[in-house]
């Protein structure tokens, strides 16, 4: 037998992809050939670590080193130095954005420590592309034990007992639905997986798909077992090409060894699934978009009753989860409802994938049990916000999601909790902000989203969300009346209340929130035309104080010759001219330009 | 029935178990307010606007689309749902021309209704509005997608009523519209002009190609000889645009008001529709006796014929070669019209009146021309009509009857129910049966044939032979036929098919609203001027005997083959 001394585990996901793994690991084959140790060192493409931002990420095994950041050029010393010499390549490794301290192994770095990482254990360890890699660490068990141990409805039992709600955005239980799914009459039905992940900065759905693939599959199999389905389709976006291609692998794979297909472990139980791709549209997101969507129609929600649990795809009795749903099942099933419920609060159980992005050290995405606080994740996990800056305010779940202040910052998280904050769970991203910037700003940012996502068929969503969007983009830009703040308000309330599906229900909740909490800074723009946080340009300019030595820098750096003055003397800025690039300011190097 | 109970506005109800809340609330005498709503389309709960607090739902329900169960309550006239009503129109109206009193439908508008019952006296926003060109490069439709509220009612009647499927949604959020596949007009699309989709539309988002203008234009030239038919339909109709109820019969006073508006002479397509029996009738008979195509189709509904050009080209041969009782008039206008009155055809000026919008683009098909002329110079509908009278200042009600000028005011009972589904095939079985025997008829009355039913059949003998009979209104049914021919399943001698529900007077430019309730009035009316009539079969007609007679000599005889008869042939747009 070979004996294999090394693993080194390259991350093959779309993040690490685009900074360049890919050329990584050739250059990493080349070197390995170079050195004779192609046939004691074996490399692994990887599904996504969920570190992002500090990719290439390298680790090799068996010491769990973790280099981040790797290019193509660090190979040869990593092979050098690590593989030949058993030395560590210092200047890869991570470096903790407080203490600053370096961490060889990722077991002890602080985003992966105060994780739990349950959906996204297999993601970064295991080739996704190697359906044997994952029966090793147990995969397909969970199938194997509900086809040959379990009734259909003990299934269905068991998830119920779980605990586990949909982790798409709403948190209805899983169990419930599979039930009405399967009590609903008809001997056709379907499973739909919604990989339609569509929320601005979310990409937990997609690193599961590419990093462990199977564990969706196994998820839909066991949910069709319970609820009497034998065909499933995985509604995944095209801009996934990688998740995609990996679920087509998986299903090749799966078929070949009966994991899928026709009476899967010899019971009489079958499952086939295809792979549908999406066209773009967020509101597909949305289960009864997303089925017109399947079946070939525009890609619009339609009004329930009746439920797709009663009337879904091609009008029979359908269930829809999310990636991340299904993804939970195999846990639920192998370890059983109580240990799986033993994570979480009383009404959300286990754990939940949150995607950190914005003004945060560590982006990237992380996985934490239920229950735990903001504080823990943006300050534990994510590392704090950068450059010494205030934190502001973290957005959480998406364009219907709602900016929370930092008074919030210990809230629990859970579904209830955050909707009685005016946030919700939503998919899970989790926008971090910081003093600069500007929260009327930032709904602007989400109606305008919600807006041009709207799928344009019930009116307040269609019409309301552009006349908000007006509103908002008047106030950033100074032009803001007294008035403007009932009008959003009564837009709000009436497109929440009127609204046909969750998308135009959930639309208003950004400005709502951040009306709720940072109501001083639409006054400020409305009233004093001013921007606190300085980041609407139209309402902020730069000056030039008396620190002005005259050296003349800014006068040159201006590209529409705004700036007047002679050398040595005070030099002052035309308003008028000014288009507010801030090219001044960088230049100025005494610090007299200030922005406000 | 299933029943369940419900509590609507604190009245308890029995309903229906398959009534949505908005039906249900009817029964109690609560009409919830409603835009994209329209009782003969399937409902799809977008316009928002008859939402209604159903208690124990998270949000606001649209309740035309809301099953009702056991138990239920429901609050249709809270603060929140007023509010929220008030808010979508007003959404609506934000993004819509403010030009009602302008507009086609002015007064007769459902946006501007609702608007005026919900007590909307201020529109708060004032953004991007739709800036849309019109799409008018057809003779007979104009559509402003300005002031489109993109209820859908128009995609319905287009795909489940008519089975065309012209429109859908396209493109989506606030840039949505309502379009033909790839945005092109409607000329090059495989539109029939049959304008179902103005007569449901709530605004004046697709309307009739106004031509009252120019019919004003050719009424003030001293040097014009302005003559007018009214089609069937129309008298039955006209009324519900005058303020009349649905049902009234209202010839005399139309006669009365077309003279007051000035038209020289005022004579009746009913002369031309019995003409038409003869024709067609000879032909059907001819097609039996020597082995022609049969089934034979009747080829009046200008719609239904844009249809089988343009999707059943391969039928075509199906098709009578008499041409539409409108077309017959505009033909016989400019040549035994102005031989026997000694004016120059250049200066006669033939109008039509009719329930049609695709009768428009018929009058301008370059086969309907005679010697360069326009055999129909201009075609208003019904609505147009009502319009003129009001803009002439004759106050309908009040109006007395007068009678149609001879010679082509003279018309059957045969003539007057070609205006409804089953009567061109009743007129014609009226005339064959008695040709054919040589016998009076003791009946002739054709039941069977008659009614709102999309598809009837009758098996009627004449003579030796059983001749087997088919109608269909509607063009989804239209098509039903054309698949059954093509399957050869078709076992008919005979087919009727007319391209609006009922007929003519369900037609797309009788005057709107329109429901069940209005065709079902307008079909007795038309049976009413039947049975009133003193001749009611096409044959015994005696300006068309005189006719034929002193000028045409027999029917499906030379002269009626040149002016009486055409022939159909593929249309292909692009």
């Amino acid at each position: 037998m070979k004996h294999i001394r090394s693993h080194v585990l390259v991350c093959g996901g779309t993040g690490c992809a685009s900074s360049g793994s890919k050329k990584v690991m050739e250059s990493l084959k080349q070197e390995l050939e170079l050195k004779g140790l192609e046939s004691e060192v074996k490399i692994v493409e990887t599904g996504c670590h969920g570190f992002c931002e500090m990719g290439p990420i390298m680790i090799i095994y068996p010491e769990g080193t973790f280099y981040c950041r790797v290019q193509p050029e660090d190979v040869p010393e990593i092979v050098d130095v690590h593989i030949y010499k058993g030395r560590i390549v210092n200047r890869l490794l991570y470096k903790e954005p407080i203490s600053h301290e370096m961490i060889p192994n990722f077991e002890h770095m602080q985003f992966y420590k105060k994780q739990m990482r349950r959906i996204l254990t297999n993601c970064g360890h295991i080739n996704p592309e190697i359906i044997e890699e994952y029966i090793a660490v147990g995969g397909y068990a969970a199938l194997g034990k509900a086809l040959t141990e379990m009734k259909p409805e003990e299934v269905v039992a068991e998830v119920k007992k779980s605990g586990l709600r949909g982790r798409g955005g709403a948190g209805f239980p899983t169990g419930l639905k599979w039930e009405f799914a399967r009590n609903a009459p008809g001997t056709q039905k379907y499973v739909v997986c919604n990989a339609d992940e569509g929320d601005p900065g979310a990409f937990m759905d997609r690193s599961v798909l590419e990093g462990d693939p199977h564990r969706v599959l196994e998820g839909m199999a066991i949910c069709g077992y319970a609820m009497g389905a034998s065909e499933g389709y995985v509604y995944c976006r095209a801009e996934y090409p990688l998740a995609i291609k990996r679920l087509h692998i998986a299903i090749g794979q799966a078929m070949d060894m009966g994991l899928l297909g026709d009476n899967i472990f010899g019971s009489n139980f079958s499952f086939h699934i295809k792979v549908k791709e999406g066209a773009g549209a967020f509101v597909c997101g949305e289960e009864t978009a997303l089925l017109a969507s399947i079946e070939g129609k525009r890609g619009t929600p339609r009004p329930r009753p009746p439920f797709p649990a009663i009337s879904g795809l091609w009008g029979k009795p359908t269930n829809i989860n999310n990636v991340e749903t299904f993804a939970n099942v195999p846990n639920v099933i192998v370890d059983g409802a109580e240990a799986y419920a033993s994570v979480g609060t009383p009404k959300s159980k286990g754990t939940k994938v949150f995607a950190l992005t914005g003004k945060i050290n560590n982006t990237g995405l992380a996985e934490v049990p239920m229950g735990i606080s903001m504080r823990e994740i943006i300050y534990e996990i994510g590392g704090g916000i950068p450059d010494g800056k205030k934190f502001k305010a973290v957005q959480i779940g998406g364009p219907s999601g709602g900016c929370l202040p930092e008074n919030m910052l210990d809230l629990q998280i859970d579904y209830e909790s955050l909707i009685a904050a005016g946030a919700m769970m939503g998919s899970g991203g989790l926008v971090v902000m910081d003093e600069t910037t500007c929260m009327v700003d930032v709904a602007r940012f989400f109606l305008n989203f919600t807006q041009k996502e709207s799928c344009g068929k019930c009116t307040p969503c269609r019409e309301g969300t552009m006349r908000m969007l007006e509103i908002l983009t008047r106030i950033t830009e100074g032009q803001g009346r007294e008035g403007d703040i009932e009008l959003l308000e009564s837009l709000a309330k009436n497109i929440k209340a009127a609204s046909l599906c969750g998308l135009g229900q959930t639309a208003p909740n950004p400005v709502l929130s951040t009306l709720r909490y940072f109501r001083h800074e639409y006054e400020a723009h409305i009233r004093d035309k001013k921007c606190p946080a300085g980041a609407c340009t139209k309402l902020s300019g730069y000056q030039i104080t008396e620190l002005c030595k005259g050296c003349g820098l800014c006068k040159k750096a201006c590209p529409v010759e705004a700036i007047t003055g002679e050398i040595k003397g005070q030099h002052v800025i035309n308003q008028e001219k000014c288009i507010k690039c801030g090219a001044c300011m960088a230049k100025c190097p005494f610090k007299a330009i200030i922005k406000g | 029935m299933d029943m369940v109970n419900v509590t609507i506005d604190g009245h308890k109800l029995q309903v229906p178990k398959s009534a949505t809340v908005l039906t249900a609330a009817k029964t109690g005498g609560i009409n919830v307010p409603s835009l994209c709503y329209h009782p003969e389309l399937r409902p799809e709960g977008a316009c928002r606007v008859c939402l209604v607090e159903v208690e124990g739902a998270k949000t606001l329900v649209a309740s035309c689309v809301y099953p009702v169960n056991e138990g239920m309550i429901v609050h249709t006239n809270t603060p929140a749902v007023r509010e929220a009503r008030k808010t979508v129109v007003e959404l609506l109206l934000a993004n819509h021309p403010q030009d009602c009193l302008s507009c086609q439908r002015n007064t007769n508008c459902e946006l501007q209704t609702m608007a005026a019952d919900l007590g909307i006296r201020k529109v708060r926003f004032n953004g991007v509005k739709k800036n849309l060109p019109l799409d008018a490069n057809n003779p007979a439709l104009v559509r402003d997608q300005n002031k489109c509220i993109l209820c859908g009612r128009c995609i319905k009647a287009c795909s489940d009523r008519q089975g065309v499927d012209v429109y859908s949604f396209a493109k989506r959020g606030f840039d949505t519209i309502v379009t033909p596949a790839f945005e092109v007009g409607l000329e090059k699309s495989p539109c029939t002009y049959c304008g179902q989709c103005a007569s449901v539309c709530p605004t004046a988002a697709i309307v009739e190609k106004d031509d009252t203008q120019s019919v004003w234009n050719a009424l003030s030239d001293p040097t014009k000889h302005v003559i007018v038919q009214t089609a069937p339909a129309t008298r039955v109709a006209l009324g519900e645009a005058l303020g009349m109820k649905s049902g009234s019969v209202v010839t005399g006073k139309m006669v009365a008001s077309l003279r007051r508006i000035g038209f020289n002479k005022v004579f009746d397509t009913d002369f031309t529709a019995d003409l038409t029996i003869m024709e067609e009738g000879h032909e059907l008979l001819h097609r039996l006796q020597n082995g022609g195509t049969l089934p034979m189709i009747t080829s009046c509904s200008p719609g239904w014929v844009n249809f089988i050009e343009l999707q059943y080209p391969d039928l075509l041969p199906h098709l009578s070669t008499a041409k539409s009782p409108q077309q017959m008039f505009g033909a016989l206008s400019k040549t035994y019209y102005a031989e026997k009155t000694g004016i120059d055809p250049m200066d006669i000026v033939s109008v039509s009146i009719m329930p049609c919008t695709a009768k428009k683009a018929e009058a301008v098909r370059p086969e309907f021309s005679t010697r360069g002329l326009q055999d129909v110079d201009f075609v208003l509908t019904t609505r147009e009509l009502a319009r003129m009278i009001k803009e002439a200042g004759i106050d309908f009600a009040t109006v007395s009857a007068e009678e149609y000028d001879a010679p082509f005011g003279i018309g059957t009972g045969a003539g007057v129910i070609f205006g409804s589904s089953g009567g061109v095939m009743e007129a014609a079985l009226r005339t064959v049966v008695e040709v054919v025997t040589g016998k009076e008829l003791e009946c002739i009355d054709f039941k069977e044939v008659r009614g709102l039913a999309g598809i009837k059949e009758a098996a009627v003998p004449v003579g030796d032979l059983t001749v087997k009979v088919a109608v269909a209104n509607t063009l989804s049914n239209a098509r039903i036929m054309m698949e059954k021919i093509r399957a050869g399943e078709a076992d008919y001698q005979f087919i009727e098919i007319m391209a609006c529900p009922g007929g003519c007077i369900g037609g797309g430019g009788q005057p709107v609203p329109v429901c069940e309730e209005t065709r079902l009035n307008r079909i007795a009316a038309i049976y009413e001027c039947d049975q009133s009539s003193q001749l009611r079969k096409s044959h015994e007609n005696p300006a068309v005997k005189e006719l034929y007679d002193t000028w045409l000599g027999k029917p499906l005889g030379e002269k009626s083959h040149h002016l009486l008869h055409t022939h159909y042939k593929e249309q292909i747009r692009c």
